[in-house]
């Protein structure tokens, strides 16, 4: 009886681990193979040979694009946690009702209707030197030269990162902020605290494993793109991702390879550490 | 340690939402250092009041006095009031010690102060050994007692408990009992407790308030509302009376006070509809003219030494001193 239940507890674990084995363990085997393999001009030599990651870890390239990859990722981070957080305490705290709760949710959501790339594109003719930012700011006297430094910048690539995914780190503090028994900010009124004692010392504490949820959406959504790097800094700025994209580009499979598996570990130690920091099992 | 000098007084305090009136112009003086319970059905406005005490819903209309001075205007935890919730809504993040100490850290005292206050305040409820666990990981008798040190370090001149004992289970229910009563002996101040259960009212309180439709329906000292109710409303809540419509008006009788007789005819002559064995007594439930449902309370011994079944016909007796006239 008991072999039986294991039999059935594994065929009933069959489908999705197949799926898994298949569309996530396989291609990733696949990557970590290719990265050995040797490449020339012309031709990919199946192998094991280190000289991709000696190419890679020799280059000072490498290094400031994984910096610039950092630099990204923190400030995005430390923006879409900041509206994210805003955004979310308002619906769950200020808004009384669970209709407008819903509706006002749902608002936020609607951007997300249109693929990524139209809305960071759309960015372009609004941020560009006679775009409507800086005709409005030069008719308001603000300033009187086009700024120069709005597109195809850091702060482009930025605003961008910020404006696509705030929207992930909204959702999971809200969800959070959800299950805050409404009555625990009673208690902490009853116990005297001010309305900033109770964001610091009980909303925030109890927010925790959402912002944690929400911090590896935004990180690791940031570390692995490199089309809004390209389109926003215009080709003037280089991530990670795009290293791996002019790679591919080049038909230089194992050179890319080896950027990417890089690219994978350090994403898994961010994590990693992250998840030292909180418990979301709780969450999950 | 607080010298009941305060008392705590309603004064035609109103709470409204929308067009329902959950507390309608109620008025009522609390006995200064007394356990009061606040009864009624769900629904009655009696959690509404306690919360408008506590500081957690305004007041609509009316005022709140302690001390003679009016707190209805003031944040809640300058009030002299402290609240236990109905689920201690207790700080699921913070030590049992952390959770007691949270108000002293609101206030800015230093952190060895406030760990040895709510130290002492712990041992006080028996829980000194457990400070540094998490709520979660403390049984619901455990956490109610985080729960009333956490209430009681703010030292505050009334506790306000809304339903303490609804989440507990009822062996551990009647032991907290003993220990609220206890609790409030020690401390001599005023409890005002919320709850619907007239049994807890009973056991635990020198003065009910039963509340019905956003009314206060009866207030006195727990015997005098359980030996003289004086609505049919509260005959009913308060449980163990019957309510007779006789030729003069409406009447209360405790179920206690009937007495079934076989050989007179009685006050009133009734069919036995049922009987029910509850150890100490037999409740023997019969029909009089007019279909109204009588129940008597016998003695075991008195019933089994003239047993009687369902469909004998009997006669009542009472005396009549135990009626008490109903208002309504």
């Amino acid at each position: 009886m008991l072999k039986n239940n294991t039999l059935v507890g594994w065929l009933m674990a069959g489908p999705i681990m197949a799926v898994l084995l298949f569309f996530l363990v396989l291609p990733i085997v696949m990557i970590v193979v290719v990265s050995f393999w040797r490449a020339t001009e012309f031709s990919i030599i199946p192998a094991f040979v280190w000289e991709n990651y000696e190419f890679l870890f020799g280059s000072n390239v490498t290094y400031r694009v994984f910096f610039n990859t950092f630099k990204y990722a923190a400030i995005t981070w430390a923006f879409t946690l900041t509206i994210g957080f805003t955004v979310a305490y308002f619906l769950a705290f200020h808004v009384r009702t669970l209709t407008w709760q819903i509706v006002l949710f749902l608002l936020c959501t609607i951007p997300f209707w249109t693929s990524n790339i139209i809305r960071m594109i759309s960015w372009i003719p609004f941020l560009g030197r006679n775009g409507i930012a800086n005709s409005t700011l030069i008719s308001w006297g603000v300033i009187d030269e086009p700024l120069d430094w709005l597109l195809f910048s850091d702060f482009a690539v930025i605003l961008a990162f910020v404006h696509l995914y705030t929207l992930f780190m909204v959702v999971p503090i809200f969800n959070t902020m959800m299950r805050i028994d409404k009555s625990l900010i009673e208690a902490a009124r009853d116990a005297g605290a001010s309305g900033a004692q109770i964001l610091w010392n009980v909303i925030i504490p109890l927010t925790k494993p959402g912002i944690m949820i929400g911090t590896i959406f935004v990180v690791t959504l940031v570390m692995g793109d490199f089309i809004t790097v390209r389109f926003m800094s215009g080709s003037q700025s280089a991530n990670v991702g795009r290293l791996i994209s002019n790679d591919i580009a080049l038909l230089a499979y194992p050179s890319a390879s080896a950027t990417a598996v890089v690219l994978l570990l350090t994403v898994l130690i961010v994590i990693g550490i992250l998840l030292r920091f909180v418990d979301i099992r709780k969450e999950l | 340690m607080t010298t009941p000098t305060t008392d705590l007084e309603l004064v035609s305090v109103t709470k409204r939402y929308g067009a329902t009136v959950a507390v309608d112009a109620i008025n009522h003086t609390f006995r200064p250092g007394g356990y009061a319970c606040l009864l009624g059905p769900s629904g009655c406005g009696k959690s509404s009041t306690l919360r408008m005490i506590a500081g957690h819903e305004a007041v609509s209309d009316g005022a709140i006095l302690l001390g003679g001075s009016d707190i209805s205007t003031l944040p809640p935890a300058r009030r002299g009031t402290a609240m236990m919730f109905q689920n201690y809504a207790l700080f699921p993040h913070l030590t049992v010690i952390d959770n007691v100490a949270f108000s002293l850290k609101m206030r800015g005292e230093d952190k060895a102060s406030r760990l040895k206050k709510a130290g002492e305040m712990l041992d006080l409820v028996d829980l000194g050994t457990h400070t540094d666990r998490l709520p979660d990981q403390l049984s619901g008798g455990q956490q109610q007692r985080v729960a009333l040190a956490r209430a009681l370090i703010t030292r505050p001149q009334v506790l306000l408990l809304d339903e303490p004992l609804s989440a507990l289970d009822p062996f551990l229910r009647i032991r907290m009992r003993g220990e609220l009563r206890r609790l409030q002996r020690e401390l001599g101040i005023s409890f005002v407790h919320v709850t619907h259960g007239q049994d807890e009212a009973l056991a635990l309180a020198d003065e009910i308030v039963v509340m019905n439709n956003a009314v206060i329906e009866q207030a006195g000292p727990a015997r005098e509302v359980f030996n003289a109710p004086t609505t049919a409303f509260v005959a009913r809540f308060i449980g163990g009376h019957n309510v007779i419509a006789l030729p003069q008006g409406h009447f209360a009788i405790r179920t206690d006070a009937v007495g079934l007789t076989r050989s007179e005819p009685g006050q009133m002559q009734g069919n036995v509809t049922s009987v029910e064995y509850q150890g100490a007594h037999v409740a023997v439930l019969t029909r009089i003219a007019g279909d109204q449902d009588i129940s008597a309370l016998v003695p075991e011994d008195v019933f089994f030494s003239h047993p009687m079944n369902p469909g004998d016909q009997v006669g009542l007796i009472w005396e009549d001193t135990n009626l008490h006239k109903l208002t309504a």
